[in-house]
């Protein structure tokens, strides 16, 4: 039985300016469905901006993002709610809220306008914060408070809250940054076993290698590269756009790219 | 995950959130009954019973004209007044709060006390030449007036050249008005008025339940229970507000149309409220974070548990301010904040101390 998938989302020619300064210039690139894309790019590279584009929280100056068709920025914030979900950076609250206050904030798009007693929401709402909540192994967080959570938990539990908005596409801004390696390694194998179309703006490109299908390389608010990892992950890419010379070769245990430092090229920094 | 506890747990959440506002809901009628016997003159609560209840016409058949006359036509609608601005003014501080992530946020966040100080100084003040009966009718009138043209001032400083409304542009613009709004005031009534003027204008600024009766009794509680229902049509939404504007956009609330609708709604409100009744501080300030700290920050609870709270206090507050000193009354924001302050103060010293008593794992 062939199901035909919907479309991961897309950005078509894509130009986004602020105050004056250009961030993104052209950028046309479609994400393949159920596959994690790494976003990577040099600082300024305009990857948040990318992100936030795809996210529907900043509307294009030219061109459109698309998902499955639709084109995001035609579609009521509930809706668009529905189907992106959007992990900031670092998010935090100084309110009092229980872990499990913080996921169900993913159901407001769900939700009517009028409050619900808490005792008296449906099996299904019951039944997407269990699944959410064990797929990011946060079950035994939900009574905590949000400031007794550590830097990893925090992300686990947005990461669940992203989850019960139930949505087609996962956009992360840098999800692993603060975070001790085994949570960055656990947060990314999480991730990698939802199965959901994910884009993940990454600073790190070992991670990349690591746990993306796909990568996309921006420069100077440009598309310089998109496509599976081991293609596009090569020393010509890393002397580009970060300047620094590397050796990529086959990681022994899984066969992805694993990267060698070399050292700075010093004319590419320079410029 | 134990899948057999957590529907308990819920269920203890919600009957904890029922409990919650039951023992406001009998707070707040124990609370309106103490104020329909206490006063100058004591009425037994069997009189009141009495009064009320013929009222109502549901018997209480033996009632004097006089404890009639106390009773229903004074002492009601003052406590009702009292009521439904204290009410209005605490969810009124609970959503301004929310909005600008400002702990210090207050109805009066956007010039509205000092706006409408400008429209009852310039009756109190340059009015005197008119007869009373007509000052005492325009007053609320001007005292509205000038609430809502400073907010529209406010609004448009805060949302110039954008449609968005910036959370601290807005407090800025609020304060910069305020300032202007204090200038006009000191100097008309500091220049230009007399004595009597001078007095009459603080009196006005502490702000009283005393002159409220049945037509303006019943205005406040329609605002406050409109007021109160609107609000929390958008409790879903006030709580998508704690991780900040982005996460409340990116789970699809509609940021700037929410915060331009509830910023409106609370300055009308508040401009309705202290039209009749001038500025009465602290309530707006202080129980949101009580009802917080006690009931948590979702909105769903907050805001119906701050309009009850609220009422309470200020209610219990105009109880004190009418009976602890024989011929006089005290202004009630002296009593709000007299008593409110402490309180507060504990609540803050308790949860410090729980804090520092380890309760991080």
């Amino acid at each position: 039985m062939i199901t035909a998938n919907p479309a991961g989302p897309a950005a078509e020619n894509v130009g986004v300016r602020v105050d004056g300064a250009t961030l993104l210039t052209d950028v046309t690139v479609g994400f393949a469905h159920g596959r994690v894309t790494g976003l990577l790019g040099p600082n300024g590279a305009g990857k948040t901006t990318l992100l936030r584009a795809l996210a529907g929280l900043r509307r294009p100056q030219t061109g459109r993002i698309l998902l499955d068709g639709d084109d995001l920025y035609g579609l009521t914030a509930r809706r668009r709610a529905r189907r992106v979900a959007f992990m900031e950076q670092q998010a935090d609250t100084a309110l009092p809220l229980t872990a499990r206050q913080v996921i169900d904030l993913g159901r407001t798009p769900h939700r009517g306008r009028w409050p619900v007693l808490p005792g008296l929401a449906t099996a299904h709402e019951h039944a997407v914060l269990a699944e959410a909540a064990a797929a990011t192994d946060v079950g035994a967080l939900l009574d905590r408070t949000w400031s007794s959570l550590s830097g990893g938990e925090r992300q686990r539990v947005q990461l669940a809250r992203a989850l019960v908005q139930e949505p087609e596409v996962l956009l992360l801004d840098e999800p692993t940054n603060h975070l001790d390696l085994r949570y960055q390694l656990g947060f990314l194998e999480t991730v990698r076993g939802l199965g959901i179309t994910t884009v993940a703006a990454l600073h790190d490109l070992e991670l990349a290698a690591a746990y993306c299908d796909d990568v996309t390389v921006l420069l100077d608010g440009r598309l310089v590269a998109h496509g599976p990892v081991a293609e596009v992950l090569t020393s010509a890419t890393i002397a580009h756009v970060y300047g620094v010379d590397a050796t990529v070769e086959r990681h022994p245990l899984h066969h992805r790219p694993h990267i060698r430092w070399n050292g700075l090229l010093s004319e590419g920094f320079q410029s | 995950m134990t899948a057999t506890d957590r529907p308990a747990a819920r269920l203890a959440g919600a009957s904890r959130a029922a409990v919650a506002l039951a023992v406001a809901a009998v707070l707040l009628s124990a609370t309106v009954l103490l104020g329909l016997a206490v006063g100058s003159v004591h009425e037994p609560p069997h009189v009141v019973a009495e009064v009320v209840l013929r009222r109502l016409g549901i018997g209480g058949s033996d009632v004097t004209p006089l404890d009639d006359r106390i009773i229903w036509q004074l002492r009601l609608p003052r406590v009702l007044g009292a009521a439904a601005t204290g009410a209005g003014l605490a969810v009124c501080g609970a959503v301004l709060q929310t909005l600008t992530g400002n702990d210090l946020a207050d109805p009066y966040l956007l010039g509205i006390s000092n706006g409408a100080a400008v429209g009852a100084v310039t009756v109190i003040v340059l009015g005197v030449g008119v007869s009373g009966t007509a000052v005492i009718g325009a007053l609320p009138a001007a005292a509205f007036v000038g609430a809502l043209l400073a907010v529209l001032v406010v609004l448009t400083l805060a949302g110039a050249h954008s449609r968005t409304l910036p959370a601290s542009r807005t407090v800025l613009a609020g304060i910069a008005v305020g300032q202007l709004c204090g200038a006009y005031t000191s100097f008309v009534v500091l220049v230009l008025g007399d004595r009597n003027a001078a007095r009459g204008v603080m009196e006005w600024t502490l702000g009283s339940v005393a002159g409220v009766r049945w037509n303006t009794a019943v205005f406040l509680v329609a605002v406050a229970v409109l007021g109160t229902v609107a609000m929390l049509a958008a409790a879903r939404d006030l709580d998508a507000f704690a991780f900040g504007e982005t996460a409340a956009r990116s789970v699809g609330v509609h940021v700037e149309r929410t915060r331009w609708a509830l910023i409106a709604a609370a300055a009308l409100v508040t401009a309705c409220l202290v039209a009749n009744t001038g500025v009465i501080g602290f309530v707006g300030l202080v129980v949101p974070h009580v009802v917080r700290l006690v009931c948590g920050p979702r909105h769903a609870l907050l805001l119906p548990m701050s309009a009850l709270v609220g009422a309470s206090l200020l209610v219990g507050s105009d109880i004190v301010a009418r009976s602890v000193l024989p011929d006089q009354e005290i202004p009630v924001g002296v009593v709000t904040a007299g008593l409110g302050a402490p309180f507060f103060a504990w609540l803050l010293w308790r949860q410090a101390a729980g804090r520092s008593a380890g309760s991080r794992p």
